[in-house]
């Protein structure tokens, strides 16, 4: 999980670079979304199998929807940036790297929340 | 006024925002009326509706053209008259709100966005207004 939200908060600084600059996002920048992805991915992977092994009185829907939800978000920012190549498109990705920091943030106090 | 487009520009920022939101939503509003409706029954109906408005003015937004700006006007509006209503009962009425729903507290559990939201969505709208009157 704090890899996630290390890997997720560079992307936020590199983009808000990039909004700043008014440069599009290049390749660089889809490389790192897509480690990201792939983290997230992981990330998916790992919780279900902490989840179903856990003593902890983790709310079991909730957080499998979080850690769908959280591996979704970059996708569909990307290619719904992609498709309009302009700063706003890079807003977009600005606001889905915000969006996946909120998301992972609330994913670990459901966890957290649970051991208390 | 078929090339009224909601969705560029600053439009497209706007589109994903009020996607996440309803997606945020109707998650959390669905999971809330099935595990625990009878705990606070106003503030999930609330939430329901929340998610509701939202995914409107986001279909609203995607489809564009002068009855989607309309419908959008209308569903920022509510949502605007539903952040400011619910935001204020939630501090005056605090026994209607024992959980928290998407509007409560003026949107303090999304970091405000919710207030930030609508705002930024009449402001586009009104800057994308269709030029001929309808009719």
């Amino acid at each position: 999980m704090g890899a996630v939200l290390v890997l997720s908060v560079v992307t936020l600084v590199a983009v808000a670079v990039l909004l700043v600059r008014d440069e599009t996002a290049g390749d660089p920048t889809f490389v790192l979304l897509a480690v990201v992805e792939l983290v997230l991915l992981v990330q998916l992977v790992l919780g279900v199998v902490r989840l179903a092994a856990t003593d902890r009185d983790v709310p079991g829907v909730l957080f499998v929807s979080y850690l769908v939800g959280v591996a979704l978000v970059l996708p569909i920012g990307a290619f719904w940036s992609l498709a309009e190549r302009s700063r706003a498109g890079t807003a977009v990705l600005a606001a889905a790297a915000f969006t996946v920091i909120a998301l992972e943030v609330r994913l670990w106090g459901i966890w957290v929340d649970a051991g208390a | 006024m078929r090339d009224v487009s909601l969705s560029s520009g600053p439009g497209r920022l706007l589109v994903f925002a009020y996607g996440v939101f309803a997606v945020a939503a109707t998650g959390r509003s669905v999971l809330q009326l099935a595990t625990d409706a009878g705990r606070a029954p106003v503030a999930y109906s609330l939430s329901l509706l929340a998610a509701v408005i939202y995914l409107v003015a986001t279909t609203c937004l995607l489809l564009g053209g002068r009855r989607g700006w309309l419908v959008a006007v209308v569903a920022c509006t509510l949502e605007l008259v539903g952040v400011l209503g619910v935001g204020a009962l939630s501090y005056v009425a605090t026994d209607l709100f024992p959980d928290k729903t998407v509007w409560s507290h003026f949107g303090q559990g999304y970091g405000y966005l919710p207030l930030v939201l609508p705002f930024a969505g009449l402001a586009w709208l009104r800057a994308t207004r269709p030029e001929v009157a309808p009719g």
